[in-house]
């Protein structure tokens, strides 16, 4: 059996009176490529929170490399879904990406010649080595993601966590994003969240749905995997369904 | 020598300009990527009670000056981050409590308040050398933080989010941020007062953003711009007879509204 890098047991998440994740289940074990989909507000976000220690469980418990969340920041690289920034702030991609490398750092121990070799190396990775002195405010869509990705790489993290990584790039740049994960795959553990559902392409192992509106309370999820295979062309795996709504809607599918 | 070199006062005062822009040019920079104007607003004003103390207990104000700010620098940081009060709220709340108790320990004090104006709204021609001592002190104790938590300061400014996930305990990096500008607004108070220290601590780095690439950069561009409109405040304040301090700021203004509408004419030019 491969080594389990996270493990959700019957995890809830409870922001301001809202119950935004509830009774979830889930392994990801070491290689895994695991897509979890869902809409908006469906809890996604917060799942990736919780493993990161940014959100406590108010149930359940999450364990990540065996230990609590946000004890291994050295081991997990972590690329938000759109950063929350100033575009007038004066930074360069190069400078944004040593921040990657903040975890393999002690307070106030000057980055050295390892860290830019290995920020640079992350630049190389997506392809970004000619604008690394760009102001990152400068960057596309696109070009700005893909940064995330080198910020999380240059860490050299087991785990990468990404949050909507093609949210806000251009259709043909979302191809670029995903082949770059595609390579990524091999020495990664990779876990994304997206409500984009026809982008995940073709590079995932399994995927997991999240709040999502298919009723899978049957015995069998023989339904859903087989409407998933359809949306992505080719096998995959349910590994996870979790439902909050318990109104009308599933039902309007089965008929 | 220009003539106005000759009095002692007035080399004092070019001392301190320069002192003071430094740390300045650095906090303001912080202050202006960061947002944090009105936080810097709150701690300015509630330093005031530190001056009502001073003169209350009959020593120098800037002594009172220093406890007072550090106060408000942590009391606001806390209350908005760990008892999620509204920051606006928590200035609002420091600011006037601050102000205040200075107003009440002044009017205990028995006489006349001297200088009480020049706290205010700051007098750079009366800069006594032992403030200019204090200033360089500070200036090193500031500069000296400034340098060992650059990658750190950086990160939270940035991004803070991240800066957590990556093992920073930014709540305790913030609160040591705030408390570097406490101690800024406690070199400013001599130059421009209470009351002005948050425009002469954003304005120049303002500026300076919209020239720069880098934080580092942005920071020596500010610290220059800053004594640049210090000296030619000072100039003018000597030349037409008025407030160096307003002099300062009202320079500092039309540089900062200049380089404004510049960009923007720019900005429109390009679409």
């Amino acid at each position: 059996m491969n080594e389990a890098v996270i493990v959700c047991d019957r995890l809830g998440v409870t922001l301001g009176g809202m119950k935004v994740l509830d009774g979830l289940s889930m392994t990801v074990y070491k290689g895994d490529f695991l897509a979890v989909l869902g809409p908006n507000g469906g809890g996604k976000t917060t799942l990736l929170r919780v493993i990161l220690g940014l959100e406590q469980p108010s149930s359940g418990t999450v364990t990540v490399f065996g230990a609590r969340p946000g004890h291994a920041p050295g081991r997990i690289g972590y690329v938000p879904q759109r950063l929350f920034f100033d575009r007038d702030f004066p930074i360069s991609v190069e400078e944004v990406v040593l921040m990657g490398r903040l975890p393999r750092r002690r307070l106030i121990q000057r980055y050295g010649r390892i860290d830019r070799d290995r920020a640079h190396e992350a630049i190389e990775t997506v392809g970004l080595a000619r604008l690394k002195h760009k102001r990152i405010g400068t960057l596309s869509g696109g070009e700005l993601q893909r940064a995330l990705i080198a910020r999380a790489l240059a860490g050299e993290p087991e785990l990468l966590l990404l949050d909507e990584p093609t949210a806000s790039v251009d259709p043909d740049m979302k191809t670029t994003v995903y082949d770059l994960l595609d390579r990524l795959k091999e020495r990664h553990t990779i876990v994304l969240v997206t409500h984009d559902t026809g982008t995940v392409g073709h590079s995932v192992s399994r995927v997991a749905c999240l709040n999502c509106t298919l009723d899978m309370h049957g015995p069998a999820s023989s339904l859903g995997t087989a409407s998933l295979e359809r949306v992505y062309g080719h096998p995959v795996e349910v590994v996870l369904h979790e439902h909050e709504r318990h109104d009308s809607k599933p039902d309007d599918l089965h008929a | 020598m220009p003539d106005f070199l000759h009095f002692e006062f007035m080399r004092n005062a070019l001392v301190a300009a320069l002192l003071s822009s430094i740390a300045c040019g650095i906090i303001g920079s912080y202050v202006v990527v960061r947002r944090i104007g009105s936080i810097s607003g709150g701690i300015a004003h509630t330093a005031f009670g530190g001056i009502g103390l001073g003169y209350y207990l009959g020593v120098n104000p800037l002594f009172g000056v220093i406890p007072f700010s550090l106060i408000a620098a942590i009391g606001i940081g806390l209350l908005t981050r760990k008892a999620k009060v509204a920051e606006d709220t928590a200035i609002g709340a420091f600011w006037a409590t601050g102000m205040a108790v200075g107003v009440i320990l002044i009017g205990l004090t028995p006489g006349y308040a001297p200088n009480l104006f020049s706290y205010l709204f700051g007098n750079i021609l009366t800069v006594p050398v032992s403030d200019l001592r204090l200033i360089l002190l500070l200036d090193i104790l500031i500069g000296g933080l400034v340098w060992l938590f650059s990658k750190e300061f950086l990160a939270v400014s940035f991004d803070e989010e991240f800066a957590r996930v990556s093992g920073l305990r930014t709540v305790l990096l913030d609160l040591l941020m705030l408390s570097l500008i406490a101690l800024t607004v406690v070199i400013m108070v001599r130059v421009v007062g209470i009351v002005m220290v948050i425009a002469l601590l954003t304005m120049p780095a303002a500026v300076a953003r919209m020239f720069s690439r880098t934080l580092h950069g942005m920071m020596a561009l500010a610290v220059l711009l800053s004594v640049l409109f210090n000296f030619a405040g000072l100039w003018l304040s000597w030349v037409f007879d008025v407030a160096s301090g307003a002099t300062v700021i009202l320079v500092a203004a039309m540089v900062f509204l200049a380089s404004g509408a510049a960009t923007a004419l720019a900005g429109r030019r390009r679409h």
